[in-house]
């Protein structure tokens, strides 16, 4: 059953966006991140405008991460004042990041960014979950896995403005906080991502987070950097499309909850390996996209119309 | 619609009756539709075009009359670009910007375009889809084959631009019906139908019909508000994701 998207301006395939929203939900329950690297790409493949694709992200990954905020919240698993300060530095990156977005949508180098970033990042991101989780699961029997040395500090644990997270249990500047949620605002804003996937390993390895309370702080921020995505990205370009936006939530929330019942069975290490396969799968496949030859090589974008 | 063949009816019954004194040749048409209102099931449209050819004075050719039929959509401006390789990437590097190119267009015809007036006949009346692609006066370097033809071929392939010789049948030497085809991804606008009359490899006349492409109720309107307020229209789409949020934590809560 086709449905036309009012603000794309294209008839879709109403069962194919349910479907995708779907088994991204799945994966995104299963591994308690958004999503959004993996559904833009997919929307975008499916003939979507790249910028209405990355826009309508914003209410999706909201969506997803307000069911999961909640179930986390119940728990006690968010630490809100963590949460508040990575969310001063995810509201600035946000906003910058659709500022750039809007800069490059008018040079039309968009789809060239979009591209040249997921392959950067998701290389990057998923190369590294992937080698240490890979390393994890060969010595999970070795004894000698490094600790943190007691008296050994890091170097951004000597910038100023320090401040306590009591749930968290971290004594630390929120300084490097604010920078790490920045760039992910930004990354979020320009791909159309929510950045779980970048947020929860980051406070985990660089801020020793403990893990209980990592996913339910990192999906709290999220869902306000996501509001504040679509607001920003609403203002600016009007490409937030609410008919798709719907049926990918419909079909995100019902594909999450199959998803967290199959992540529960999953132990950790093959867990995080399977998540950093399936991020470099995206990179290499937009790789390919910039690394060789294309069938067409030209494009041709309608940039104004007289109505 | 049977009021508008109705009207049809009556509108040959007057041509046949009124012009007993005729002179030159005409064409009297009219489309099943002046609007199309994309709904939220549109994936297309096929309008009907009736016409009736009133021969005049004129004697009617051998060969028959030739009838073309070219439906434009609105004019925008257009950017065509061309991926190069820059070190081991392909990127967008080269860029050719175009005005006034029509968003749609549809040439039918009952035969092939080259069967019924020579080229230069077709350029000098704006029959074609190349000939509709107005040469372009400011921009740099834009009337570069490469990148005129690589605008062609894309729009044909995204179905925007299309030609059909066998769309218009005679239902008698002087009537004839064609189909209009418009693909799901048809761009809104105001539309001009312009059928001309050939008769022996020569223009005889030609007349002019217009239609119009617009959203229904809902989709205009959740595309108005993205326009027209639209902060009020993040927030709204940002509250119905909490409430889906919301909403799907109450229907599977299992703590």
């Amino acid at each position: 059953m086709e449905i036309y998207l009012p603000i794309a301006e294209m008839p879709v395939d109403m069962f194919l966006i349910l479907g995708m929203g779907m088994a991204v939900g799945f994966i995104s329950g299963m591994f308690g991140i958004g999503g959004g690297f993996l559904l833009t790409p997919l929307l975008i493949f499916v003939g979507i405008p790249a910028a209405v694709a990355v826009a309508t992200q914003g209410p999706q990954i909201a969506a997803s991460s307000m069911t999961g905020s909640l179930a986390y919240w119940r728990r006690r698993a968010i630490d809100f004042k963590l949460a508040f300060v990575l969310l001063a530095g995810g509201l600035v990156g946000t906003l910058l990041g659709v500022l750039f977005f809007n800069k490059m949508q008018r040079l039309g180098q968009l789809d060239t960014v979009i591209t040249l970033s997921y392959v950067v990042l998701m290389g990057t991101v998923g190369a590294l979950i992937t080698w240490e989780s890979a390393k994890a699961a060969l010595r999970k029997n070795d004894k000698n896995a490094p600790k943190r040395i007691a008296g050994r500090h890091r170097w951004f644990e000597g910038l100023p403005l320090k401040m306590r997270f009591h749930r968290a249990g971290m004594y630390v500047s929120a300084i490097p906080l604010v920078g790490v949620a920045m760039l992910i605002g930004f990354a979020g804003a320009v791909l159309g991502i929510g950045g779980g996937f970048i947020l929860v390993p980051a406070l985990i390895y660089i801020f020793r987070v403990p893990a209980n309370i990592v996913v339910g702080t990192s999906l709290f921020q999220i869902l306000f950097t996501m509001i504040a995505a679509t607001i920003f990205h609403s203002a600016t370009n009007q490409s937030v499309d609410l008919f798709l936006a719907l049926l990918l939530m419909v079909g995100g929330v019902f594909g999450a909850q199959f998803g967290a019942r199959a992540g529960a069975n999953l132990r950790g290490e093959y867990f995080r390996l399977m998540l950093g396969l399936l991020i470099l799968i995206v990179a290499v496949r937009f790789a390919t996209d910039v690394f060789t030859p294309p069938r067409e090589a030209f494009s041709a974008t309608q940039t104004e119309t007289g109505r | 619609m049977i009021a508008r063949l109705a009207a049809f009816a009556f509108a040959c019954l007057l041509t046949m009756f009124a012009s007993a004194p005729a002179q030159a040749q005409s064409i009297v048409a009219t489309l099943s539709t002046d609007n199309v209102p994309i709904l939220s099931n549109f994936t297309g449209e096929r309008i009907a075009l009736f016409g009736v050819i009133e021969p005049g004075n004129n004697l009617r050719p051998k060969d028959g009359y030739d009838i073309v039929i070219t439906v434009r959509g609105p004019r925008g401006a257009v950017t065509v670009r061309r991926k190069e390789q820059w070190g081991l990437m392909w990127l967008n590097l080269d860029a050719r910007r175009y005005i006034a190119i029509p968003a749609f267009i549809s040439i039918v015809s009952n035969r092939p375009l080259n069967r019924i007036a020579q080229a230069e006949v077709r350029d000098d009346l704006r029959i074609g889809v190349d000939a509709l692609i107005p040469p372009q006066a400011v921009s740099r370097g834009a009337n570069d084959p490469v990148f005129r033809d690589a605008m062609q071929r894309i729009r044909r392939q995204q179905g925007l631009f299309t030609e059909g010789d066998n769309k218009v049948r005679f239902i008698t030497p002087t009537v004839f019906r064609a189909n209009i085809d418009l693909p799901g991804a048809v761009p809104l606008g105001a539309y001009d139908v312009e059928i001309a009359l050939f008769s022996d490899g020569a223009l005889a006349t030609r007349t002019n019909l217009k239609f119009n492409v617009s959203k229904d109720a809902v989709e205009q309107w959740v595309a108005e508000a993205a326009h027209r307020s639209p902060i009020l229209y993040g927030a709204a789409t940002s509250l119905i994701a909490l409430l889906i949020g919301w909403l799907a934590s109450v229907i599977f809560r299992r703590d």
